[in-house]
């Protein structure tokens, strides 16, 4: 077993970072993630790996340095909320369009606007539908605990390197803030600078000894060429869609009802559907682990058992509802629920939705 | 007269001068006449003979050397518009032993990219930025640019730069002088050939500070010309260039060894 800490998610993910052997991580401080720049500065973790950890002057720029950064094939990250995400959009397209595997995190709070800094999952839409220009996807993962925001930074750069795609962490405020006992994953080594050459050789950091040069751009003025990017882009999230999809069920087998929900909402949703069986209700859990790319076939297998209803519980007016609805496409009934603007439902308020949307109505 | 055959003489004792193979074969982009193609020639003859070809990374930026990664043949990064020195410090921080340079225009650098540039050259970054100014946006079509003269016209500028509306030509360069991390700050020109041996020579101490760890960044503007965008022929244009350009952006070191040149 694992070192045992009682952390803070955003401390637990900052730990995790200097323990999965990451190169660099650049950011601005921003409520409610602010503790992983603090706690990689008083870690001191060039002192444990090397690794580099630098206050950038805006989100602008720390999602610019990541670009260069993670265009040498070094391991970087960076990590904000909301309206930092929102500033980073522009250089999270480019990284897309550049192939450049990165980690991103976002510990959502409440929108639109400055908004407040109480948790929301309000970017659902911003994190798996573009959030940036042009046609790409980021591989988005959704931790419902603090164990999840150390163990998924890890995963996040094993999925980011093997697709040469960038990876968000999507977290929000209450997971990021909240204290739970986390089991700390060994000290994985960093990769030396010549394991980096030989390993990547997209990556430009310094040509070839065969005189080969890289170039890492997201241009092609020709449109055929950037079209035959497009597709090339296209057939890879393809692949990541056939491949990369988690997620958990709990208590599916024999229910007649699923709730459909990520993150916090997922945590709040399973003691819905106990406090549901209690009274008689065959509810059951569908928690995406990745909501891009998203349980689409699992929702669609749960249709063609019989489910009565879906209910989709997330602290938005409604985004992840629209692919869940995808994926039933009309066979049954699909609703959400979800406080909005950073304030958390109740386990009582969702089983109160499930009877009265889906049950109910 | 008997005639010549030019495979008579291409031989090697009549060689007196030879593009460096860090130097693509691809036709630049840039018009007959503009400054770029020198200015990469420079950089590029510098990089060849401090033999650091392996161990040099470019950023590209946006604007018309957006493709200043089909020239030079290292390796090299392009930038979102501006973004080029949070690019920069990216590799530099991550790969300390290696030569990482930008290359970028008075809009990329000194208007959308102004945060940036400020913020890598306060914090004594360890690289080279060369910053081409020619007081006008030559991609887009000439529009104004930060640098652009009082009373230049461009085409949104079509009755001249007047200040009230649209404020003053900034003199970024000597602005990044006065911060602690810059080390070296220099303003050159390409249009002579004798300020072309003093452009490589700055350019070739920028790149010597980076390699042998001089506290702070190295900072080289480059004043050129736009003929297009200036709508003048090219000698015109580097006449106009001497008689209106270097008056306000005046030529010559402003900052060597840490210490400002008292002037």
């Amino acid at each position: 077993m694992g070192e045992l800490r009682l952390m803070k998610g955003n401390e637990a993910l900052a730990e995790a970072a200097i323990r999965a052997g990451v190169d660099g991580y650049f950011g601005y401080p921003i409520t409610p993630q602010s503790e992983v720049i603090e706690y990689l500065t008083a870690e001191k973790p060039y002192e444990r790996t090397g690794m580099v950890v630098l206050q950038a002057e805006s989100e602008v720029a720390s999602i610019n340095m990541l670009y260069g950064a993670g265009a040498t094939g070094k391991k970087a990250m960076t990590s904000s909320s909301s309206p930092g995400i929102s500033l980073m959009q522009e250089g999270i397209s480019y990284i897309a369009g550049a192939e450049i595997p990165v980690v991103l995190v976002n510990v959502v709070r409440g929108g639109p606007g400055l908004g407040d800094i109480q948790p929301s999952q309000s970017d659902y839409f911003q994190t798996t539908k573009g959030g940036g220009h042009g046609d790409y996807r980021l591989i988005a993962l959704a931790p419902s605990s603090v164990q999840e925001m150390s163990d998924f930074v890890p995963l996040a750069f094993e999925l980011a390197f093997k697709y040469r795609n960038p990876a968000i962490i999507v977290s929000d405020g209450a997971i990021g803030q909240m204290m739970e006992k986390v089991e700390l994953f060994e000290q994985m080594p960093r990769m030396t600078d010549e394991e980096i050459r030989a390993k990547y050789k997209w990556a430009t950091n310094g040509k070839l000894e065969d005189g080969t040069r890289r170039i890492i751009t997201s241009l092609d003025l020709d449109p055929y060429k950037l079209e035959e990017h497009n597709l090339k882009l296209q057939k890879k999230y393809k692949e990541i869609e056939e491949n990369e999809v988690r997620y958990e069920k709990i208590m599916c087998d024999d229910a007649e009802y699923i709730i459909v929900a990520y993150g916090l909402s997922a945590r709040i949703s399973q003691k819905a559907i106990q406090l549901l069986r209690e009274k008689g209700i065959k509810a059951g859990l569908l928690r995406p682990i990745t909501l891009w790319p998203f349980p689409t076939k699992q929702i669609k297998e749960l249709v063609d058992s019989g489910i009565k209803g879906f209910l989709s519980v997330e602290m938005s007016a409604g985004q992840m509802v629209e692919d869940v609805k995808l994926a039933v496409n009309g066979k049954v009934k699909v609703e959400h629920f979800g406080r909005l603007g950073g304030v958390v439902h109740s386990p009582e308020e969702v089983v109160e939705a499930l009877e009265q949307k889906i049950i109910g109505g | 007269m008997a005639e010549i055959n030019i495979q008579d003489i291409i031989k090697p004792e009549n060689l007196v001068y030879k593009k460096t193979r860090l130097m693509t074969d691809k036709t630049l982009s840039y018009c007959p006449g503009c400054g770029h193609g020198t200015a990469h020639r420079l950089i590029m003859e510098v990089i060849e003979e401090m033999g650091k070809e392996h161990d040099t990374i470019g950023v590209a930026p946006v604007g018309c050397s957006v493709l200043a990664y089909e020239f030079m043949n290292i390796d090299m990064q392009e930038a979102a518009h501006g973004r080029a020195p949070a690019l920069a410090t990216g590799i530099k921080r991550l790969w300390p032993d290696k030569v990482v340079f930008t290359y970028q225009g008075d809009g990329d650098l000194a208007a959308i990219g102004t945060g940036e540039t400020i913020h890598a050259c306060n914090r004594g970054e360890n690289i080279v930025i060369v910053f081409i100014n020619n007081g006008i946006y030559g991609m887009t079509g000439g529009q104004m640019a930060p640098t652009t003269l009082v009373g230049m016209k461009t085409s949104t500028t079509p009755y001249g730069r007047d200040v009230a509306q649209m404020g003053n030509p900034l003199k970024i360069t000597e602005l990044v002088a006065q911060l602690p991390g810059t080390y070296y700050v220099t303003r050159q020109a390409v249009h002579t050939p004798a300020a072309v041996r003093k452009a490589k020579r700055a350019i070739r101490k920028a790149f010597e500070n980076q390699v042998n760890k001089k506290p702070g960044l190295s900072f080289v503007e480059v004043v050129s010309n736009c003929n297009s965008g200036w709508k003048m022929t090219p000698v015109d244009a580097n006449n106009w260039m001497e008689e209106n350009m270097f008056p306000f952006y005046n030529l010559g070191d402003i900052k060597v060894d840490g210490k400002l040149i008292e002037k």
